[in-house]
């Protein structure tokens, strides 16, 4: 294998990780029945928190565990709007992601000041597993929280189906009405969902200031959260599926890099939108056996 | 936490007209916190917010023309959600009317003004249409989620446009990646002498009038109204929900287009990646803030045009980071959910 190949497979599981993140958080959403477009603003606050802290306290630790809290407030807020007071989850998740953007922003100035030279932080650093090896050691060169992410995966998978919280999560999701007869609280399910599912997409977030960058830049996020709400369509709402969703999209962005690296004069842009075409054409054809969450969109109101 | 249940009661007339001032205190308040955070005196950011652009008269027209674009999304966005088609594709449906007035603007360099302007116009709004026809046919036809792929669309005309812009539009003759400029008849005449404002604003509020009498006055609009009401009782009252949809979408990606359409012609001349300051997706705060309504949208987009020019005045005068206005804005937008909630409910404690 050559060296290419080990650099393309390197490259697209740390393209993949905030997305992986990122979607596992959104389907914990949209599998109690809530579509979080506040992904989009939560992401982008978690990168900021994750990196203002780290910054100021010198620890990444630190960072992450504020990136993990302030996307449990994002949830939190999510829920206020489309659980507690049952506001129309677009408008909702929508004011979220831009409310979210305009605090970070207006933080990141506040703390950071108005200077040209972004201000970097030492971040986290890579783990090399194999290091001896030529193409596993270049390979499993990644970051802890690639690990995590991929380790995730099949934990999420076995909460969502294996666990008494999956089965409360996923009813919920199918009919609240029929949750809430059971005697479940269908408020207090639906924002859990929406506080861990936060957590997991700020933290997605933060994997890009405070690992793979070590700074923050306005653009950091740049729709990667809109491919989490494209992506959890492609995996079906499975969280298993959920890998090689972000691993096609990680792999098609690392060659598009490299292949524009090399020389190649092709207009990348194609390459760049071309995940977004085959999600539309995917929920085309898919649109009618997907298994979307039944309850979703709809707000549950006790009448 | 959050121990409060709600409960359905028919709101006091007075509501819609507290509602809204009742929503800026709570913003201002909210927002004051920020300021203080950043060493300011909310009382003066706040004047400078409110007082400061209205105080000469060219602040005052440079509010209607941020308000320009904003007032064309909140219609685009009214218009689909009054049909109960969630369009969240303004943004790309404004970037698709940008292109097809520059492409006008920069073609056909020969035209008059007066054949040039008004090409440019029904350009802007066919490239709209043309960018919402594709998660409006899905979703009429073959029931595909219309918040999804209209996100969506919305990242794909960004890479187009960045596509254009590195490729077969750039211009030699500039650093940046931007399109050649389009002819000088195709610049929007200007309406005051010293001021951006541009007849722009003129066909913005016509469309106000337009959308108004379509929702309001129409057999259409009429159709409109009830399939966003309720999609099955519009069906059993013998309605075409399919066609009504469809006409509600497409309509709206015009409207939308229109304000790429304006921005070009009246403010930028050239084709560059940031000719949107996320229009679209104000288009639906202008909306919600406006209940759906034309004239209330009309209003909510004039003065989150207000906060736009005062949050740079804020940040001259006091120092506070400009994003502030954004801050206000969206935290306005949450905050009049909620108390547009409280009109039809009452909480109560439990």
């Amino acid at each position: 294998m050559d060296t290419f190949l080990v650099g393309l497979i390197a490259a697209t599981l740390r393209v993949a990780t905030p997305l992986i993140f990122g979607t596992l958080g959104e389907l914990f959403c949209e599998r109690a029945g809530i579509l979080n477009l506040g992904i989009e603003g939560t992401m982008f606050f978690g990168a900021f928190t994750g990196f203002a802290v780290a910054a100021t306290s010198g620890s990444v630790w630190l960072g992450l565990l504020a990136a993990l809290l302030s996307g449990a407030l994002a949830g939190l807020l999510m829920s206020l709007f489309s659980v507690k007071l049952g506001v129309n989850q677009h408008v909702s998740g929508l004011g979220i992601t831009l409310l979210l953007t305009a605090l970070s922003l207006y933080g990141f100035r506040l703390i950071f000041g108005e200077s040209q030279v972004n201000p970097s932080i030492e971040g986290f650093k890579q783990l090399s597993i194999f290091s001896g090896s030529p193409i596993l050691g270049p390979i499993f060169s990644q970051y802890l929280l690639t690990y995590i992410a991929i380790a995730l995966i099949p934990v999420v998978g076995w909460v969502i189906y294996k666990t008494n919280l999956g089965l409360q999560i996923r009813a919920v999701g199918e009919n609240p009405e029929a949750t809430d007869a059971a005697g479940l609280n269908v408020v207090r399910l639906r924002t859990l969902a929406l506080v861990i599912g936060g957590s997991l997409m700020a933290v997605g977030g933060a994997f890009l200031s405070i690992a793979q960058l070590g700074s923050f830049t306005f653009g950091i996020i740049a729709g990667r959260g809109w491919v989490c709400i494209a992506l959890i369509i492609f995996a079906n709402w499975q969280p298993n599926k959920v890998l090689w969703g972000a691993l096609l999209f990680g792999g098609v962005s690392a060659l598009q890099l490299r292949l524009q690296g090399m020389g190649f004069k092709l207009p990348y842009e194609v390459f760049l939108a071309l995940p977004y075409i085959v999600t539309i054409i995917a929920l085309t054809i898919g649109g009618r056996n997907a298994q979307a969450p039944a309850a979703m969109l709809k707000p549950y109101r006790r009448e | 936490m959050l121990n409060f249940k709600i409960e359905r009661t028919p709101a006091p007339r007075w509501a819609v007209v507290v509602i809204p001032i009742v929503a800026v205190l709570v913003t201002f308040l909210l927002c004051s916190i920020l300021v203080l955070m950043a060493g300011a005196n909310p009382f003066a950011a706040f004047y400078n917010f409110i007082v400061t652009p209205l105080s000469s008269q060219v602040s005052a027209l440079e509010v209607l023309v941020k308000s320009t674009p904003l007032i064309l999304t909140g219609m685009a966005v009214t218009f689909a959600f009054t049909a109960g088609y969630f369009n969240i594709g303004a943004e790309g449906q404004l970037y698709a009317g940008a292109i097809a007035a520059t492409w006008v603007g920069i073609t056909f360099t020969n035209l008059p003004g007066i054949v040039m302007i008004p090409l440019m116009v029904v350009a802007g709004f066919a490239g709209g249409v043309l960018w919402a026809l594709i998660p409006a046919l899905l979703k009429v036809k073959l029931k595909v989620d219309e918040v999804v792929t209209t996100l969506l669309m919305n990242s794909i005309i960004m890479f187009f446009v960045s596509f254009l812009l590195n490729g077969p539009w750039r211009s030699p003759v500039s650093g940046w990646p931007q399109s050649a400029e389009i002819s000088d008849a195709a610049h929007f005449a200007r309406l005051f002498p010293k001021s951006r404002l541009h007849i722009g604003f003129i066909i913005a509020l016509l469309v106000v009038v337009i959308v108004y009498i379509l929702i309001k006055r129409t057999p259409l609009g009429l159709k409109m109204r009830a399939s966003g009401a309720s999609l099955t009782g519009a069906q059993f009252a013998g309605i075409d929900t399919t066609r009504t949809m469809l006409i509600a979408a497409l309509v709206s990606g015009g409207i939308a287009g229109l304000a790429g359409a304006v921005e070009i012609g009246g403010i930028h001349f050239h084709l560059i990646e940031s000719i949107s300051n996320g229009f679209g997706y104000t288009g639906i705060i202008v909306a919600t803030l406006g209940s759906l309504h034309p004239i209330g949208a009309t209003i909510a987009a004039m003065f989150i045009g207000l906060i736009g020019t005062g949050s740079q005045t804020v940040s001259r005068v006091l120092g506070v980071p400009v994003y502030l206005g954004d801050v206000v804005q969206n935290t306005l937008l949450l905050v009049t959910l909620a108390m547009f909630l409280l009109q039809n409910y009452r909480i109560k404690r439990v």
